[in-house]
């Protein structure tokens, strides 16, 4: 029936004012030029654009191009717009302040902790103390170096796979009230400051894990690391690297959750209704639709928890009672890292030529573990990449 | 080992929403069932309750029966997985698996039951299900490489070979051609006529010169009106549904007088 398509065709375009007025347009450059002129401002009005003043030019009128053609418009030359340069320009000006402030950073690290590397009288890597202000300096950071990695380590171990289950159930097992409540909860989570968990971790946690930590020295104690060589009693368990670590994963759980619960929903319906319509059950529809889907993003929730892991100070800080060895006996008390040193040394290292510059030392090498974790990443993610969605 | 399938008074409801109402069909063993009717009559829905699909949307649900060579599908002790691995499924919108290769696409329904198989096993599967789906003279030599990377009919190929790779007794077809150009579509209704062999085979389709092309019998879905609940109209013969079909309803919408 031709007439009825027609008939259904035009109520179909009658339907939307803009289209209904692109075909007036249309007619009316059939018919006179005046009367195209009118309407050409009637639509430029509706279309949103008058308040440029230019609407009137001939480019600026996508809509109507069929209808505008007969009246000289040319298609060869660059049509400019204040707007595109202005904004070409402001995103290549932020992404090259980007470069310029690393390579700021780098530059200043690399120029500040120049003096650290002379007039030491231990190693600067392998020496397992931080005397920077004795005659002669003494001081290195093979202690905190292992600290901070083991610390950030125990954290991703611990952490990140709570994270992900967390992110898992918000995405696809909790039922709506439930996952709204919880993905705002993880999201209050993130937002606590560091020195909160800081001092849960030294008040609560630490106090009341003292028998778990004995627990683990000496069921697990066959695992060198769980075992505690020098406690005699429950009591002299306490702020250990283990602590430490803990406080951290806690403390990544709502960075790295809330980053793979997003990238969780965002896996197609028809990729997971593949899985279904295999016979998949819950778990293996995750296995197979969700999980693989989500690989590249877990992985960079994962560097950004390690990130917040190895660069945490304040808390580290707290829970941790310092000393400057390699203890690989991880629930024994004592242990520092980077941040925390660089936080705590501060106050006594200006009265020194040598404090300040090994203290900016040890802020470079953090930078460059960040830097080397980093790009090992991208190189796992990017390994996939034609085949990750 | 294709079977029947046999639906009594099945409603199907999103919620407390009816959208198909009380629909029964008989579908013999290695035919060619289409579903035809305007966007919106629920035939897809319908269709998807014959894997149980139509559950995995939060507040699906059906009452009435499938009979599955007899055995009810919503029976109290039957598992829906297990109906889904008896009943393949293929869908409108091509969905290989982006993070997995055309090999391991093919053989997802294995990896996703857990089931072992020798390396060799699996070529031969791969092998007959890429040539059941004729798909595999041209993926042959890159079978390693991202099933996403295929044109939009190979990927709905890739999807068929998938879905007849683990052997099921009964293939359901949402719209398979809707999103493929003409040659594509000719490929896949060609193959539906080789499938039909080994398979009960029901599709849904727009494209009613596609319904006449493939299938045996036609079931035509429609809405009694605005917020009704789909119906099924008629079902009948192919040629007899578009020759001279029954119902008032089913020739308007066949000679595109509806509405």
């Amino acid at each position: 029936m031709p007439e009825t398509w027609d008939r259904v065709a035009a109520d179909d375009r009658a339907a939307d004012p803009r289209t209904a007025e692109a075909e007036l347009l249309a007619e009316a450059g059939e018919h006179g030029t005046a009367a195209t002129e009118a309407l050409t401002g009637r639509l430029a009005g509706t279309a949103g654009s008058g308040a440029s003043g230019t609407v009137a030019a001939p480019t600026r009128r996508h809509g109507a191009a069929p209808a505008a053609a007969p009246h000289g418009v040319s298609i060869t030359g660059r049509s400019t717009r204040v707007g595109d340069r202005v904004f070409k320009g402001l995103a290549a000006g932020s992404g090259g302040l980007l470069l310029v402030v690393m390579a700021a950073i780098a530059v200043f690290l690399i120029w500040k902790a120049l003096p650290a590397f002379s007039g030491n009288s231990g190693n600067l890597i392998t020496t397992q103390a931080w005397r920077p202000q004795s005659s002669p300096p003494f001081f290195g950071i093979a202690a905190i170096l292992f600290g901070t990695v083991v610390s950030a380590l125990i954290a991703m171990l611990v952490g990140v796979p709570v994270a992900i289950g967390i992110a898992l159930f918000i995405a696809h097992y909790a039922r709506r009230r439930m996952a709204t409540v919880l993905g705002g909860i993880v999201d209050l989570l993130a937002a606590v400051p560091s020195l909160v968990f800081g001092m849960w971790g030294l008040y609560f946690l630490v106090p009341n894990t003292r028998g778990f930590q004995s627990w683990l020295s000496e069921y697990w104690g066959w695992l060198p690391f769980l075992k505690n060589t020098t406690a005699t009693s429950t009591a002299q368990y306490g702020q250990s690297l283990l602590m430490a670590g803990i406080v951290l994963a806690i403390m990544i759980v709502p960075t790295v959750s809330a980053v793979t619960r997003e990238v969780f929903l965002q896996v197609p319906g028809e990729t997971m209704d593949a899985a279904w319509a295999l016979g998949a059950t819950k778990w293996e529809m995750v296995r197979t639709a969700v999980l693989p889907f989500g690989r590249a993003g877990m992985i960079s929730a994962a560097m950004l928890g390690l990130g917040r892991a190895l660069g945490e100070t304040i808390a580290v800080a707290l829970v941790l009672n310092s000393g400057f060895v390699i203890n690989p006996h991880l629930t024994e008390p004592g242990g520092d890292t980077f941040a925390s040193t660089i936080a705590l040394k501060f106050g006594e290292a200006s009265g020194s030529p040598k404090g300040i510059p090994a203290l900016v030392f040890a802020g470079l090498c953090l930078f460059v573990i960040t830097l080397l974790v980093n790009s090992a990443a991208r190189m796992i993610i990017a390994r996939r990449r034609e085949f990750t969605a | 080992m294709a079977k029947q399938i046999d639906v009594e008074n099945l409603n199907v409801y999103y919620g407390d929403f009816l959208a198909v109402q009380d629909a029964s069909v008989n579908i013999a063993p290695l035919t060619v069932t289409a579903f035809i009717g305007p966007s919106g009559c629920g035939k897809s829905t319908f269709l998807r309750t014959l894997n149980r699909m139509h559950e995995v949307i939060p507040g699906g649900r059906v009452t009435g029966k499938v009979l599955l060579d007899g055995e009810d599908l919503y029976g109290s002790d039957v598992d829906p997985v297990n109906v889904r691995r008896t009943v393949g499924m293929v869908f409108q919108k091509a969905n290989p698996f982006p993070t997995m290769s055309i090999y391991d696409n093919v053989i997802a329904g294995y990896k996703i039951a857990g089931t072992r198989k020798s390396k060799n096993d699996f070529d031969d599967i791969v092998e007959r299900s890429l040539r059941g789906a004729n798909l595999w003279e041209e993926v042959k030599q890159r079978l390693n490489r991202p099933g996403a990377g295929l044109s939009g009919g190979q990927q709905q190929r890739l999807c068929i070979a998938r879905a007849i790779a683990v052997e099921p007794q009964v293939l359901l077809m949402d719209e398979p051609c809707s999103a493929l150009d003409p040659i594509s579509t000719l490929a896949i209704e060609d193959l539906i006529a080789e499938l039909k062999a080994s398979y009960t085979i029901v599709i849904v389709t727009h494209n009613m010169q596609q319904a006449a092309r493939v299938s045996d019998r036609t079931a035509f879905f429609n809405l009694a009106g605005v917020g009704q609940p789909g119906r099924l109209v008629e079902y009948d013969e192919t040629s007899k549904i578009f020759s001279n079909p029954s119902q008032k309803a089913t020739e308007d919408y066949i000679s595109g007088r509806f509405g």
